[in-house]
């Protein structure tokens, strides 16, 4: 790695969730939708003693990317951990269907999503789950007529119920700093106890449930830089090939098998969890 | 929670809308908005409670000395220092003001 090429980048990362739509998006093509000052956000914060965020801490910027119309859903990951309630959810879950809408009619709208976000908003629970199943519906309706591509750059990762939405995605983007997870470190610890999965071993989580490692295990289908340039192009790929024949996520039988030959007795180290993903093996 | 309101005397209207900043900790969300009738208004939500004092003296500070335009300003804080507060209040007039 030399200087020069750090220099060149474009930090993803460092940009806030609109400004990561605006990059993804054709120069001067973003339009938002619901924007902060048409202020619909979540009526549930302020009664507990929140401050709400105008937008609800969701992006919808509709635009075309390399011309061909896209809408780009991004959460922002630093408003409440970028959980999921009943408006961000809404949100997001309606542009995916209206783009589905869109390509009945013979419009070919794809949409990149862009996860930054611990999961469901404790604060509004059921309504924040109900939105999430309404997500994952709207993927998987989409997603017979378009990619649609996940990114998850970082730092907060991806979890909970919207790392389901990342799984069902037609194709994933990680970086480095990116983790995915069902369920986050804190709460593995609590549950499995801490001689199972030490929360502040950042090294040992990433080493699990970071980007690279997802890669490697065939969970995620582009493993790049933060770099704005570098997202964009493995993103405008997967758009420009279409929806893949079979998704991951109906090759229910073959993943089942192989996490059939894992002895959960013993701790697993991440080579033989990617050899297992390769090979089916465990060994 | 907390709400706070406040109103200045000010200059000509804000050419356009902006936007500054984010609910995360320590940190605030201002939405500015141009105002027509010579006045600025200010109302605050805020999750951190009993700083009405602090908001008090740091707005007059900012908006009584000198002209700034007139802005319908919506603040949605999430316990931003006073300095964060200032910085972003500014960072939404330059937005504002960008041809």
């Amino acid at each position: 790695m030399n200087t020069g090429s750090l220099l060149q980048r474009g930090s993803f990362i460092e940009l806030d969730a609109r400004n990561r739509a605006r990059a993804l998006l054709d120069a001067g093509s973003m339009r938002e939708l619901l924007d902060p000052f048409d202020r619909v956000r979540s009526p549930w914060l302020e009664m507990q003693g929140v401050a709400a965020q105008a937008d609800d801490g969701v992006v919808v910027a509709k635009g075309t990317i390399n011309r061909q119309p896209a809408v780009v859903l991004a959460i922002e990951g630093n408003y409440q951990g970028g959980s999921m309630g009943e408006v961000g959810g809404a949100k997001i879950a309606s542009a995916l269907a209206l783009a589905a809408e869109d390509n009945r009619s013979g419009v070919p709208t794809c949409a990149v999503i862009l996860f930054e976000t611990g999961g469901v908003r404790l604060q509004e629970a059921n309504l924040g789950l109900a939105a999430i199943a309404e997500i994952h519906a709207a993927i998987v309706d989409l997603r017979r007529y378009q990619s649609v591509v996940g990114i998850i750059a970082g730092t907060v990762g991806c979890y909970g119920g919207m790392s389901i939405a990342a799984g069902l995605c037609s194709d994933l983007i990680v970086t480095r700093e990116a983790r995915l997870g069902l369920n986050g470190p804190a709460v593995i610890e609590q549950e499995a106890g801490i001689s199972e999965f030490d929360s502040r071993d950042r090294p040992f989580i990433w080493s699990f449930t970071g980007g690279e490692q997802r890669y490697l295990c065939g969970l995620a289908d582009a493993y790049v830089h933060d770099d704005i340039r570098e997202i964009r192009a493995a993103m405008a790929g997967f758009i420009a090939r279409g929806a893949p024949a079979r998704h991951r996520s109906e090759l229910v039988d073959t993943f089942l098998a192989k996490l059939a030959q894992v002895d959960a007795g013993n701790q697993p180290t991440p080579d033989a969890i990617r050899a297992l993903y390769k090979n089916g093996d465990a060994a | 929670m907390e709400k706070i309101f406040h109103q200045y005397p000010a200059g000509p209207s804000a050419a356009r809308r902006a936007l500054a900043g984010v609910v995360g900790s320590g940190d605030l969300e201002v939405l500015l908005e141009p105002n027509g009738n010579g006045m600025t208004t200010i109302s605050i939500s805020t999750s951190v409670n009993g700083k009405g004092p602090v908001w008090n003296a740091l707005l007059d500070r900012i908006f009584t000395t000198g002209l700034l335009p007139a802005a319908r300003i919506e603040i949605n804080d999430c316990g931003a220092t006073p300095g964060v507060v200032r910085m972003r209040i500014e960072q939404a007039f330059d937005e504002a003001g960008k041809p």
